[in-house]
């Protein structure tokens, strides 16, 4: 019985260990980007990130972006149904295109091409697109708008994720 | 974007289906802010049975899709949906908005009165950034030149391509050919990513003509575990003067990263040289930590290699070194010198591209072939810390020899800098520099000078003289011009020899990047040409010199590119820079400019000093740009004298037998 409850406190131990150390990479790699707190909880919320070396977290976090720029996505095409406002319903529908076109159907498989190929600098292109695409969007609307949050993140993400990509060069 | 409900006249934009939906595709991997919750309470019961009900709606939106269609659909059942539990909901279901009013109403928000809306890009205007005369592909991305060479009667141009997309992406080589370097065919893929050694990449590469006949081409390729390797290709057919199909050599790769080299840190071939012992050389550019170097093999047939001990060149702090170059540069003659010549009266020319900051430097030193290294004449200006080919826009450089009419040509690649989303609304990206001829400058002995080739004269026509036009401190004279969007313009100033003597001593030193454009007078400058410029010149993009005393007491010439406001678009690069550029003694200030649409190519004295530009402008477009001199100099009167000849566009079509 003793020897079994020791085996499995060796197990869970060296379990423990292994996260250590690869949270560690996370740690190490998150204090060089300017939000550690987005990235580690970002990374971390992903099962990938325990084994990943550094391309594979600038992966981790360029999936990420790609969700939040969907969920965007969808969040602008909403609003664009009910706007009345002429002028604010063209400007969304620039940021449709801007996050449809731009951002999901180019910026982000070209960088998540770039980062599985090793030329991660055409990476940090597409992802600042990304992040001044977000900024755009988000400094049309003054800040205060039921997209704000979106951009905001997508923005975010997208900073970080550059400063993980730099680190690959 | 179709408006799905043009007639609607429903006051409350809030959609609760919206917000039922947006679960399906939000992905709740960041803490969402705490609701603010001042929203008025409802009874709970009424508000259960609407959300559920609305659930179940949103439940149906949902499969049947999320196109256009749909959200119609999902606006019509708002309208039956009560006004009350639009709130509720919103604040359930998604994050509230950070701005400083929390949890501000989707009826209350618009634009931003203080900032403008982000730049709405027409056709019209996208279609008028294709380039007339430039090189560049009918669609999509291109990047670094390859392989250029001359052979059969052709000069031939390869360069990195996307054949599917604007932005970066499963690249392989594009290939080109021309008889004048500014009239192209274009021919079908050299070469694609067909075996495990390039899957990953067929990236850049250079050409080597040995004098039996036989052209190599060694390209990195990017293995199918992104390892960088060199590989051997050559033509499946050398009667074939277009140089159409390629074979990979069977044995690739024929060069594998050495130890203490990274994987990833280890491309771009160099042409090769005649080394001692028979043997030819090629340069590959890495590096080691922060310090950037160039490591040298030897081969005899290009299929076998040694690594020499060492380095051809090393500098610390400047990172990977890309698409290394290093040739020969007479001291004497003004010819092009074969990459293998070396001997008394010549200078070898060392280039790297530095990843870290993307932009293309070169140093003027020589290379001895007993020790296999290369030594900068001034180890202040070495490699990536002293002169660049370009001060602007121009990166991933390459020179070939052309023996057809013995010059040193150069290539650059010339990437955008305006958003991606225009570049995939317009359907390209790149294009290439004119290719320019370097030479060693004699007079200064410290600079290469580039010049666009002497072919590009044939696309000149209508040319236009402007002599000893006066122009006094705080002037704008108007060139009268049509087709002020393709022109090739020189011209020449002089500062009167009064300002000259009068100038005092400045305690700043004036950097073109740093400084406030054209905008910012000094009392000897800025003057210049104001391009692409509309009528009331709300856009405009100054090309100019700014004479200055530096702190040393010594007068000293900057040379500029403003950006600021070359376009009323906010979502492109706007900046401004430059160089300062030598001037010797009795030498008038004289500038070339290439303008051919969104790119402007500037050389100041003879290509001392060169700038290349892409601009955006939403306005000096078309029949509406305009050409202007001006002088913004506070106290200087400024004599020009200015050449402009409308360009014609370049023949630049995809190959077909009818072409001949």
């Amino acid at each position: 019985m003793r020897s079994s409850v020791f085996l499995l406190c060796v197990v869970g131990l060296s379990l423990t260990q292994i996260q250590f150390s690869s949270a560690d990479l996370v740690d190490q790699t998150c204090k060089q980007t300017p939000n550690y707190d987005l990235c580690v909880k970002t990374l971390r919320a992903d099962p990938r990130s325990s084994k990943a070396d550094v391309t594979g977290l600038a992966l981790v976090m360029v999936d990420t972006i790609k969700a939040k720029a969907t969920a965007t996505l969808d969040r602008i095409n909403g609003l664009l149904g009910t706007t009345p406002d002429p002028k604010t319903k063209a400007a969304l529908s620039h940021f449709v295109e801007l996050y449809d076109n731009a951002v999901l159907k180019a910026d982000i498989p070209s960088a998540i091409e770039a980062l599985k190929k090793g030329n991660p600098k055409f990476a940090e292109q597409g992802i600042n697109d990304a992040a001044n695409e977000a900024d755009s969007c988000d400094r049309a609307f003054g800040g205060a708008s039921p997209i704000t949050s979106f951009n905001r993140n997508v923005s975010d993400l997208s900073r970080v994720a550059s400063a993980i990509i730099r680190l690959l060069s | 974007m179709a408006d799905p409900n043009p007639a609607r006249t429903f006051n409350d934009p809030e959609d609760p289906i919206i917000a039922a939906t947006v679960p399906d595709h939000y992905s709740p991997l960041l803490d969402v802010d705490p609701p603010a919750g001042e929203n008025s309470r409802r009874p709970l019961k009424g508000f259960l049975v609407i959300l559920s009900g609305l659930l179940l709606v949103g439940l149906l939106m949902a499969l049947i899709g999320k196109s256009g269609p749909s959200v119609s659909q999902k606006t019509d059942l708002t309208l039956n949906a009560p006004a009350e539990s639009t709130n509720i909901s919103a604040q359930f279901l998604e994050p509230v908005s950070r701005g400083p009013s929390a949890g501000v109403s989707e009826k209350s928000f618009r634009l931003h009165s203080g900032v403008r809306a982000p730049f709405p890009w027409s056709n019209t205007m996208l279609s008028w950034q294709r380039t007339g005369y430039h090189f560049q592909p009918e669609k999509n991305w291109m990047n670094d030149p390859n392989g250029p060479m001359f052979y059969g009667g052709w000069y031939h141009f390869f360069y990195q391509y996307n054949p599917d997309a604007a932005v970066w992406g499963n690249i392989v080589w594009g290939h080109a050919v021309s008889k004048d370097l500014i009239e192209w065919l274009h021919l079908p893929l050299a070469m694609v990513a067909d075996h495990w050694y390039d899957t990953n990449g067929v990236w850049t590469g250079s050409a080597t003509l040995l004098s039996d006949g036989q052209v190599i081409m060694l390209y990195t390729g990017a293995t199918n575990e992104s390892v960088q390797v060199q590989n051997l290709a050559y033509p499946a057919d050398l009667s074939d003067p277009l140089l159409v199909d390629w074979v990979k050599y069977p044995g690739n790769p024929v060069l594998v990263p050495p130890p203490g080299i990274d994987d990833r840190d280890f491309r771009d071939p160099t042409t090769a040289w005649y080394g001692p012992d028979g043997k030819w050389r090629i340069a590959i550019g890495s590096k080691v930590n922060k310090t950037g170097i160039s490591l040298v093999y030897d081969t005899e047939d290009f299929k076998k290699y040694e690594l020499i001990e060492g380095v051809l060149h090393a500098v610390p702090g400047t990172g990977m070194w890309e698409c290394v170059d290093l040739f020969p540069v007479s001291l004497k003659e003004d010819n092009g010198l074969d990459t293998s010549f070396n001997g008394p009266g010549v200078k070898h020319v060392l280039k790297a591209s530095l990843d870290d900051d993307k932009n293309d430097y070169y140093a003027i030193g020589t290379y001895s072939l007993e020790s296999g290294n290369w030594t900068p004449d001034n180890p202040n200006l070495d490699v990536g810390i002293g002169l660049r080919y370009d001060y602007g826009k121009f990166y991933a450089s390459k020179t070939f020899y052309d023996q057809n009419k013995q010059r040193r040509i150069l290539w650059g690649w010339i990437g955008e800098t305006d958003g991606e989303s225009a570049d995939i609304k317009k359907g390209w990206a790149s294009v290439q520099s004119i290719p320019r001829t370097v030479v060693f400058d004699k007079k200064t002995g410290t600079n290469i000078l580039q010049w666009p080739v002497e072919e590009i004269k044939s696309l000149r026509k209508s040319c236009k003289k402007f002599d000893k036009l006066e122009v006094g401190p705080g002037s704008v004279v108007t060139l009268e011009l049509e087709k002020a969007t393709q022109m090739d313009i020189t011209a020449e100033f002089e500062i009167d020899k009064e300002a000259l003597k009068r100038i005092g001593e400045s305690d700043m030193e004036y950097s073109c990047s740093t400084s406030g454009g054209s905008a910012q007078r000094g009392e000897l400058g800025p003057f210049g040409l104001l391009l692409l410029a509309d009528e009331g010149r709300c856009e405009q993009t100054p090309v100019y010199f700014y004479v200055a005393k530096g702190t040393d007491g010594q007068l000293k010439t900057f040379f500029c590119t403003d950006e600021s406001r070359s376009s009323l678009a906010n979502d492109v690069d706007k900046r401004i820079f430059g160089s300062t550029v030598p001037v010797i003694k009795g030498e008038k200030l004289s500038m070339r400019i290439l303008v051919d649409h969104s790119i402007i190519e500037s050389f100041a004295q003879g290509g001392r000093t060169c700038i290349t530009s892409r601009v955006y402008p939403t306005k000096a477009i078309y029949g509406a740009a305009h050409l202007y001199l001006f002088n913004n100099a506070t106290s200087a009167n400024i004599t020009a004298s200015i050449q402009t000849w409308a360009m014609k566009s370049a023949y630049i079509r995809p190959y077909s037998s009818h072409a001949f």
